[in-house]
């Protein structure tokens, strides 16, 4: 495919491209590397109280610690497992609930203000009353999660559906489909790849309502290893949480993404405007 | 089929659209026909109901009063290929048969036949974006006849293409319906395309639309009628001249 002529020149070219990919990625590990250094020697020569800012020797031998226990895997299993399980429920549901709408538009229009007033409710604010209705455990902390990102699930997975031209519709009724086909073989396929989107967004939001609910409630997981550490005034042990949940929401993010990247190479919709 | 049936009749159609503010009088005793093997150009100014003239026969809307008879199966084409992305040319053919569970052998065989005659047999694993805008309108129209329909309706489909596209499209797609013995409704705007494609021409009033007058199109051609010869035809310039004037004294 390459012309041989320019064959010097796209050497070059490739070469230009990954020593800039290099010196982005240089550059990022610096930052990062002169964040933690800078903290490390302020809090040895004084300026920054250990008291309250901890110190990353500190939370990295305390880190150590709870691995060598196994202690710490008790509790991120536990804020993983309780993630999955809401952003897997609310996404479900969510859509569940928007082909519902797509179906009956009628029922949409009933639908339509409860949606708007819940979506622009703060979720949070009714995490305790989630947690006591449904109760202290794993099912009252996915609960919140569930309910944080459902709606507004249900709120772009319906615009999605609808923003599927008119036209293709009727291609499809031209030929005698029933709605369940329109459903199938246009509607979900053609949004396959805006659904991904939504699940990746409710991974985030489901990690939200893993954390409130574990501040309020629990007795275990990444959350509580926060709040715990900082009603005993440990803070390497609250930092050490925030380290611990920012990678593993960064690693369940990665795993989506790397799923996202496959299916839009394999799906080949290239041409799929994003909505909102 | 004997000779009398048309394979659509439209007799004293109306079609009235009721809204909050204002009703609409759409269609006012629409009378209109299409026989076998025939191209039956549609043309009228816009918002004069062609659209809703289509849709009435393909069954999307019911007409408000009047009589249609339906001698055979229609077949629906647009003004955009609405080729699906995430389907390679081959399985955007099938959806049709995939909707009436009619994927059988023979069909297939059909489609295979379609796509070699009318060369995208090669194209057939690409996807839609990788095809020219032709292509896409070609594999479109093999869509529509994979259902083997008697009539195919178009509304407008070369008005998305660019001028130099549309006419090889048009003779194409002219060429395909002609050799697969396909009747087509035509609806255009475009009075050069009206007469350059079709046997039989409706000419529209604007809205309440009334059938203003028909023109059986005869042209003399040396040779072969494609809509390109058609428009070197001694009587094209007359047809155009008359039928511009019935769509511009209107008011």
């Amino acid at each position: 495919m390459i012309d041989n002529n320019f064959a010097a020149e796209h050497k070059q070219y490739l070469a230009k491209v990954k020593t800039k990919r290099i010196k982005i990625l240089f550059w990022q590990l610096f930052i990062v590397f002169l964040f933690f250094a800078l903290w490390e020697i302020s809090a040895r020569i004084g300026i920054l109280d250990t008291f309250l800012f901890s110190c990353p020797s500190d939370i990295f031998a305390l880190f150590i610690n709870y691995l060598n226990e196994g202690e710490i895997f008790y509790h991120i299993a536990t804020s993983v497992w309780e993630t999955i399980l809401g952003f897997t429920i609310a996404s479900i549901l969510g859509i569940a609930v928007a082909i519902l709408l797509w179906w009956f538009p009628d029922f949409a229009k009933v639908m339509d203000p409860i949606l708007v007033i819940l979506n622009a409710l703060p979720k949070t604010a009714l995490a305790p009353i989630l947690i006591v209705w449904i109760g202290a455990g794993t099912g009252g902390i996915v609960a919140v999660a569930v309910f944080i990102s459902v709606i507004v699930t249900i709120i772009s997975a319906y615009s999605y559906f609808n923003g599927v031209e008119e036209e293709k519709v009727r291609l499809l009724q031209s030929f005698g489909a029933s709605k369940f086909q329109i459903l199938t073989k246009l509607i979900l396929p053609a949004n396959i790849l805006n659904l991904m989107s939504i699940v990746k967004i409710n991974l985030g939001l489901s990690w939200v309502g893993v954390i409130v609910g574990e501040f309020l409630v629990s007795r275990r997981g990444i959350g509580y290893l926060i709040v715990y550490g900082s009603q005993v005034f440990r803070l390497d042990l609250v930092m050490m949480g925030v380290i611990v949940l920012a990678v593993c929401a960064w690693l369940m993010y990665e795993v989506f993404n790397v799923l996202d990247k496959m299916l839009r190479h394999t799906k080949k919709t290239g041409n799929n405007p994003k909505k909102n | 089929m004997d000779e009398n049936t048309h394979i659509i009749e439209l007799k004293d159609i109306d079609k009235v659209f009721f809204q909050k503010q204002h009703v609409l009088h759409v269609l006012d005793k629409i009378n209109l026909s299409v026989d076998a093997g025939q191209i039956v150009g549609l043309l009228g100014p816009s918002g004069s109901g062609k659209s809703t003239i289509l849709n009435i026969i393909s069954g999307l809307l019911a007409p408000s009063s009047g009589k249609m008879i339906k001698n055979g199966r229609i077949g629906y084409m647009f003004q955009q290929d609405h080729l699906l992305a995430w389907r390679n040319i081959y399985d955007n053919i099938l959806l049709g048969l995939e909707i009436q569970h009619s994927l059988n052998k023979e069909n297939t065989d059909r489609i295979d036949e379609l796509l070699k005659k009318y060369d995208l047999w090669h194209f057939r694993k690409n996807y839609p974006h990788e095809l020219s805008g032709g292509m896409r309108q070609r594999a479109a129209l093999i869509r529509t006849l994979a259902t083997d329909p008697d009539v195919l309706l178009l509304d407008e489909p070369f008005s998305a293409l660019d001028f130099q596209t549309r006419l090889s499209v048009s003779s194409d797609i002219y060429r395909i319906i002609k050799n697969e013995k396909k009747a087509a409704l035509l609806v255009t705007h475009d009075i050069s395309e009206a007469i350059s494609m079709s046997d039989v021409i409706y000419v529209l009033s604007s809205r309440p639309a009334k059938v203003k007058a028909v023109h059986d199109i005869a042209l003399t051609l040396n040779g072969e009628r494609t809509p390109l010869t058609a428009r070197k035809a001694a009587e094209f310039q007359d047809y155009f001249d008359c039928i511009w004037k019935e769509l511009s004294d209107d008011d």
